[in-house]
């Protein structure tokens, strides 16, 4: 005979032991879920990571007419070119011989699903990727460029697989990539251009 | 037995009698503190004023981002933007300074060092004092000596808001007083205050996450309270088994 | 057994899982069936409370892992990106951090609730052993956790511990140098300590740490009487004065444990540096080869051992008796010759000598804290005559000591 008297039912509140087991699991699951909660958290992008994602700017003033800078978000190359008026004026002329004219199966955010693929006609902003395997197209911004022909009217050329786009970064038939050049959100505060911002939603 | 009630008193005496002996007077500027208050948010955004304005020309915080002090302080980016954030840095740029290391060779002979931890490694009242007991040193480089830190290679940057004071020396060496020589653009009380901002800033620049570990705290301490209970309540209620 | 019976009769997945794993047998065998004296008191919490702390390191050591990055140009730089850029790396930080000097508290404790109550005497001496084996290796974890954060006072610390290894004899500088991998403290050698903290040494605690607990589970626990509960078994074979393990002493655990977080919460939010004893000032500088911080002194827990290192006015000798402070509790169950474990039932003598050595470790912690200057030095002096003392003198005095009658039945008051 042990000092345990566990035989001696009588003794025993079994309902109150059941509701402070119950207390205690549920008290102590509440708890658990609390203290794994800033482990899973840390996994979340750092503010490191973050703030290299974050919108970058570009002062569009300092890009003469016909020239391109390149900037990066979030590790892409984005193309910023000034266009001049006769690259605006030339861009509908080139509808017959894209694959994708009004960029209907192409990545661009809807203030940009227009004939210029861009807010403000002067500036094309472009994510710098082909859209076929990922190389960086190169500008051909001269008309009848001398290596791409004389009837060539000016615009991007991938020399990896020899994809051609025009001055709104939208593909030429017979080129490998199917869609248009990506735009990246972006919006116009003054003469900066924020990449990564959308006017409605805010940063990506 | 009473030795061993000398050595026991000289335990506990021990700490507080060797800090009495290095401390000096009653008002000895070692004594100061910074008295800073981490939840007054006004006072950390004058202290980050204060930084930017006087201090990132020579010193880093090269472990803060501009964006993370708008956000800790309550300051919009577009303020942040426009006082605080250098022409050519991104919000989300680290804290650095401007003067390249060659030249800051050059000038003070040392690399100013960076203030991220500096409250975490001297402390704020350290800092504090520092800021205070800068004094006319004919025999400096800089023009000025510092207390806190004799032989400072930093000159006296805040001269035009506190002056510039004369240390008054007993005939043992010891510190007695300042005196002032020139008087500066705040009154003694603004340019305490403008330290006391200052090294507040700093402190939350040492440890970010202090400005809000001790509310979390609470509710830890709370929930585990109220776990520990329970689980008593179950405990004693299984021992009564056991006699 | 009576619970082999129900389990098989239930069958479905548990009858299924029990033939393919002795789910119900270790149950039955470790907790149900294993009888633990019923007097234990507050001493007993800190075994349960060690292994908490353990997998409390690991999991936040795997957390902290995984953004730390080793290297002398980046090991500082990653934990302040830990403390402030990683969503809860602050947290996760402090409470490695915090959670190697709790380490030491509750291991200090569990020690010493067996120098109360002749926990190391026969025939428990194996369990102590590995218990000396938890402690030293975790000293060494400790010691590389350390040295990780490269801050200055981990440098100077890598620099003076490891020049203890150069006080060898014959082979000592060379052994420096092959320990450090370089000719001064360098990448390699934090390369290699992080190597040994994070693999190597929490590898070996965890086997060391279950051999202690098949150990125990082989003597049973010792308890505040030191009466070997297995001499008085009742009518079901069960000890008397035992109580099955579970529920009794786990959910007394539970309670341990609840009440231990809220201490462990209080300095994590609250407290985080300890006024400078958990988190060092000068570890908030980067290592600096060519500036040693003013005032230089180990983490606490290491103080009382490295107060005798200071006190030797040799060097070769000061190592000799710091080395043999630390290895002196492993011949404990050899030294004590009284026939009486608990210091309930032991004499003055005994009483007089734990009074003395108690003291005299809390107090060279204490004076490892301050400057090797003066009175300092003296105290330091007398009090690691005294530690040494303890031992040394031990199996004359445990056996001159007038020891009391040990009653027959533990004493317990519901």
């Amino acid at each position: 005979m042990t000092d345990i008297a566990v035989t001696d039912e009588q003794e025993i509140d079994q309902s109150r032991r059941r509701f402070l087991t119950a207390a205690t699991v549920a008290t102590g699951a509440v708890g658990t879920v609390f203290a794994i909660t800033p482990f899973i958290k840390s996994w979340n992008p750092s503010e490191r990571a973050r703030a290299l994602g974050a919108p970058t700017e570009v002062d569009v003033t300092k890009i003469e007419p016909g020239q391109m800078v390149i900037a990066t978000w979030r590790k892409q190359a984005i193309y910023i070119v000034h266009r001049t008026p006769e690259m605006v004026a030339s861009l509908p002329k080139n509808d017959a011989q894209l694959k994708d004219p009004t960029s209907a199966d192409s990545v661009q955010p809807v203030y940009a699903t227009n004939e210029m693929r861009s807010v403000k006609p002067d500036y094309l902003v472009l994510i710098g990727i082909c859209t076929h395997l990922g190389c960086l197209p190169k500008q051909h911004f001269e008309r009848g460029d001398a290596s791409l022909g004389a009837d060539w009217p000016g615009g991007f050329f991938c020399p990896c697989h020899g994809s051609k786009f025009d001055m709104a970064g939208r593909v030429f038939a017979g080129s490998p990539a199917s869609v248009n050049l990506s735009i990246p959100p972006y919006e116009f505060r003054g003469d900066t251009v924020v990449i990564g911002v959308d006017p409605q939603k805010g940063v990506a | 037995m009473r030795k061993l009630a000398i050595i026991m008193a000289a335990l506990a005496l021990g700490a507080p009698a060797a800090f009495a002996a290095e401390g000096g007077g009653a008002a000895a500027w070692q004594q100061w503190h910074a008295g800073n208050e981490l939840g007054d948010r006004a006072s950390l955004q004058r202290g980050a004023r204060n930084f930017m304005n006087y201090c990132v020309g020579c010193h880093s915080l090269k472990y803060v981002r501009y964006q993370r002090v708008g956000e800790d302080l309550g300051i919009a980016t577009d303020i942040m933007k426009a006082n605080l954030v250098p022409s050519g840095a991104k919000i989300t740029d680290y804290v650095l300074t401007a003067m390249p290391a060659s030249l800051a060779n050059a000038s003070f002979g040392i690399v100013p060092p960076d203030l991220s931890l500096i409250t975490r490694s001297k402390g704020s009242d350290y800092v504090y004092q520092f800021l205070k007991t800068f004094y006319l040193d004919p025999k400096a480089t800089t023009g000025t000596n510092n207390l806190a830190l004799p032989g400072t290679a930093m000159p006296h940057v805040l001269s035009d808001l506190q002056g510039l004071q004369r240390a008054v020396f007993g005939k043992d060496g010891r510190f007695e007083k300042f005196e002032t020589d020139v008087a500066g653009q705040e009154s003694a009380a603004e340019y305490d205050s403008f330290v006391r901002d200052t090294v507040n800033f700093l402190e939350y620049a040492g440890e970010p996450a202090k400005l809000h570990r001790a509310t979390i705290g609470v509710w830890v301490v709370l929930y585990l309270l109220l776990f520990t209970a329970i689980a008593w309540l179950l405990k004693q209620e299984y021992w009564k088994d056991v006699h | 057994m009576a619970t082999a019976e129900p389990a098989t009769a239930k069958g479905g997945f548990r009858a299924w899982l029990n033939k393919r794993l002795p789910v119900d047998e270790f149950m039955e065998s470790q907790l149900l069936g294993y009888f633990a004296p019923k007097n234990f008191n507050v001493w007993y919490f800190f075994g349960s409370l060690a292994l908490l702390v353990f997998v409390i390191q690991i999991v936040t050591g795997i957390f902290l892992t995984m953004n730390y990055k080793p290297g002398e140009l980046t090991a500082f730089d990653s934990v302040e990106y830990i403390m402030r850029e990683v969503e809860w790396g602050w947290l996760i930080r402090y409470m490695h951090a915090i959670g190697a000097s709790m380490f030491f508290i509750v291991v200090y404790l569990h020690m010493y609730r067996a120098l109360l109550y002749g926990s190391y005497k026969a025939p428990r001496e194996l369990l102590w052993l590995f218990g000396m084996c938890i402690y030293l290796a975790l000293m060494a974890e400790a010691f590389f956790g350390y040295v990780l954060p490269w801050g200055n006072m981990s440098f100077w610390g890598a620099q003076v511990i490891v020049n203890l290894f150069g006080t060898i004899p014959g082979i000592g500088p060379g052994l420096v140098e092959w320990i450090r991998g370089d000719y001064g403290i360098a990448d390699s050698t934090l390369n290699r300590f992080f190597a040994l903290h994070v693999s190597a040494l929490p590898l070996a605690l965890l086997l060391l740490i279950a051999l202690h607990l098949v150990a125990l589970r082989q003597t049973g626990s010792n308890n505040p009487d030191g009466i070997e509960i297995k001499a008085r078994l009742g009518a079901n074979g069960k000890p008397l004065d035992g109580i099955p393990f579970h529920p009794y002493y786990t959910l007394k655990d539970v309670v341990g444990v609840g009440v231990f977080l809220i201490a462990f919460a209080i300095v994590v939010f609250f407290v985080p540096d300890f006024g400078g004893l958990f988190l060092e000032k000068p570890n908030f500088e980067p290592a600096n080869p060519l500036s040693t911080p003013t005032h230089i002194a180990p983490v606490w827990y290491f103080t009382p051992f490295y107060a005798i290192l200071r006190a030797v006015p040799d060097q070769r000798l000061g190592a000799l008796l710091m080395g043999l402070a630390v290895i002196a509790f492993v011949f404990l169950p050899w030294l004590d010759r009284s026939p009486v474990k608990s210091t309930r039932y032991r004499g003055w003598i005994w009483k007089l000598a734990l009074a003395v050595f108690t003291v005299s470790f809390l107090a060279l912690m204490y004076l490892g804290l301050m400057p090797a200057e003066g009175r300092y030095v003296t105290l330091a002096r007398i009090f690691t005559i005294a530690y040494f003392a303890f031992f040394v003198l031990m199996p004359f005095y445990t056996r001159i000591d007038p020891v009391k009658a040990v009653p027959e039945r533990v004493t317990y008051h519901a």
